[in-house]
């Protein structure tokens, strides 16, 4: 069974369509980025996968439906949202007390362990902790949290370098220590790249890219084309272009490795490079029009 | 991971609990008011001795009533500020946690739209009167033995005052008004305001006022007729017994008349207020599912 599975999601506000017909497809086991830019839908389709929000279209999270069914759900899936959400009148020890006392998945000694490391004390009241502070309190929890499914929308906004490098490292060691499913939206894509295995690009309410990291490997190389050969490797169809130093870096899609390994250099491109060129590429198409 | 099941029941409770901490007025406040009661007690206790040997003079109705009043003022207060904190605390319930965005930290819980509102109406509901009465009590048995102590030392006899403050009888009426009447009667009120509560893009004190206001303006152009303000007044005022009896509004707690909380548990006002209370409550429910963060 998919742990998400989506057909023609759409969600909108008034007149303004946030998700335009998505199709969806996670698998168990998987840690998948949802990436794009401010406004590209992200939230919208996260907030109806976590049961936060109605939506048209077909959508079953663990075979179930999560707008009607999110308390039940709730079991199996952990999400945070982009900002701190946690009251700020709450005692840490109370936050640890009411999750205990209604989450049956609660691990309560290993949130104690885990913020044993930061410098949180139970006393102490959300409304005195740093951002940062209350983002691993935050984390803390959810990480004790046996959760099927963690959904993580910008979890890191906000925050300083540090705190970011952390949070995805303990993500990535949480991971490999017990094969959850990840759903992380986000727009930064550097800090996220290293951890995933596949990758949604989102723009404009659509899925314009869904592939595997693999995937993309195979498919996607980057070239570091010297200029004397650049008409050439434009006749290819590039699917982005930028320049580096002395060289152009040209992105093909599903072209034969070998054949473009005689104009340069041959990558894999970083899914931030890859991004970057899916959305420039789009930008220059007229709104509307976009596939 | 052994998947240990949660009862709905102990998710209530752990949202009750959870109301209690992040609004400690629920029991703050009637225990400041109960000291502030006190305290007044108090400093007029010079004068008891002399005020208890004048009121020896009395015929016994009105001894009884003058040796009971501070006790019945101490009620009336406390049940005020009960009043006062449920409406305040019914109108921010829902509203506060979209303002401030913890929804969605408590959305990601596995506790329903349901049992969250519930554990919310079950704060004016039942736990304030409880806590209401708790500290009622309290305060009266203070006062009863503190008096006791000045007359003793005054070299008078207490008796008068426990032949007439009848505490388990004060007591009892005064749990029976707390419980139906500031719990049950006024359950309609408290739903409404909940309603409001999950409703409200902000200021929800207002947007609960202004669409019965809107009602009776109305009607009062419409028709000429005042029914709907009447109908609410006579609501909030009393059951209908209560306010014909000697004009006096359901508020006044008069422990000498026969008590009418019989009368109100069978009265159609009683079980309609609470039929519109489920309807409101259930509105409340499906608000909270549906309006997120603010």
């Amino acid at each position: 069974m998919a742990y998400i599975e989506a057909r023609g999601l759409r969600k909108t506000y008034g007149a303004t369509v946030a998700v335009d017909g998505i199709d969806l497809h996670v698998e168990k086991g998987r840690i998948v980025g949802l990436i794009g830019p401010n406004g590209a839908g992200k939230t919208s389709a996260l907030n109806a996968i976590v049961g936060l929000t109605s939506f048209a279209g077909d959508l079953r999270v663990l075979g179930r439906d999560p707008w009607t069914e999110r308390a039940t759900l709730a079991r199996d899936i952990c999400f945070i949202t982009d900002v701190a959400v946690l009251p700020r009148w709450i005692r840490v020890s109370q936050a640890l007390d009411f999750v205990a006392g209604v989450h049956p998945r609660f691990d309560r000694v290993r949130a104690e362990a885990l913020l044993a490391t930061t410098g949180i004390r139970a006393r102490s009241k959300v409304r005195d902790l740093s951002k940062g502070m209350v983002t691993q309190l935050h984390l803390a929890i959810v990480m004790a949290i046996d959760a099927r499914l963690l959904v993580l929308d910008e979890p890191t906004l906000g925050l300083d370098l540090l705190y970011r490098k952390r949070f995805y490292d303990t993500l990535l060691a949480d991971y490999l220590e017990r094969s959850r499913t990840v759903l992380v939206a986000t727009h930064q894509v550097e800090e996220v790249q290293h951890v995933l295995t596949d990758v949604l690009f989102m723009d404009r309410g659509r899925i314009v890219l869904s592939r595997s990291i693999e995937d993309i490997e195979a498919r996607y190389h980057e070239v570091l084309v010297h200029p004397d050969r650049l008409a050439t490797a434009r006749a290819l169809n590039p699917i982005a272009e930028r320049q580096g130093v002395g060289r152009s870096v040209l992105i093909f899609e599903g072209v034969d490795p070998q054949q473009v390994a005689a104009l340069g250099e041959v990558r894999t491109p970083s899914v931030a490079d890859l991004f970057v060129g899916v959305m420039s590429g789009r930008a220059a198409q007229p709104q509307g029009v976009a596939q | 991971m052994s998947d240990v099941e949660i009862s709905a029941a102990r998710r209530l409770y752990w949202s009750v609990r959870r109301e209690l901490w992040e609004n400690r007025s629920i029991y703050l406040a009637p225990l400041a008011v109960a000291c502030i009661v006190l305290v007044g007690f108090f400093i007029g206790l010079f004068a008891l001795p002399a005020r208890t040997r004048a009121a020896l003079a009395l015929s016994a109705p009105e001894l009884r009533e003058t040796i009971q009043q501070p006790y019945v003022i101490a009620a009336i207060v406390l049940m005020a500020v009960d009043l006062l904190v449920a409406l305040f605390y019914c109108a921010d319930a829902l509203y506060g946690e979209r303002r401030d965005r913890s929804v969605l930290f408590w959305k990601s819980l596995p506790v329903s739209d349901l049992t969250a509102v519930l554990a919310k109406a079950t704060i004016p509901l039942l736990v304030l009167p409880l806590v209401t009465f708790l500290a009622t009590v309290a305060t009266q048995v203070i006062m009863l033995v503190v008096s006791s102590a000045v007359l003793a030392a005054n070299g008078m006899s207490s008796s008068v005052l426990w032949a007439h403050v009848a505490l388990v009888e004060i007591a009892r009426i005064n749990f029976g008004h707390l419980v139906v009447f500031h719990g049950f009667w006024y359950a309609p009120f408290y739903a409404w305001l909940l309603l409001a509560s999950a409703w409200a893009p902000r200021l929800p004190f207002l947007w609960a006022v202004l669409p019965p206001l809107a009602v009776g303006i109305i009607e009062r152009i419409a028709s000429g007729t005042t029914h709907f303000a009447t109908l609410l007044q006579q609501h909030f005022f009393g059951g209908p017994d209560m306010s014909s009896e000697a004009g006096s509004p359901g508020m006044t707690m008069d422990m000498l008349a026969p008590h009418p909380i019989g009368h109100l548990l069978i009265s159609p006002g009683l079980w309609i207020g609470l039929a519109v209370s489920a309807v409101f409550f259930f509105g409340a429910v499906r608000l909270r599912r549906a309006r997120g963060a603010i």
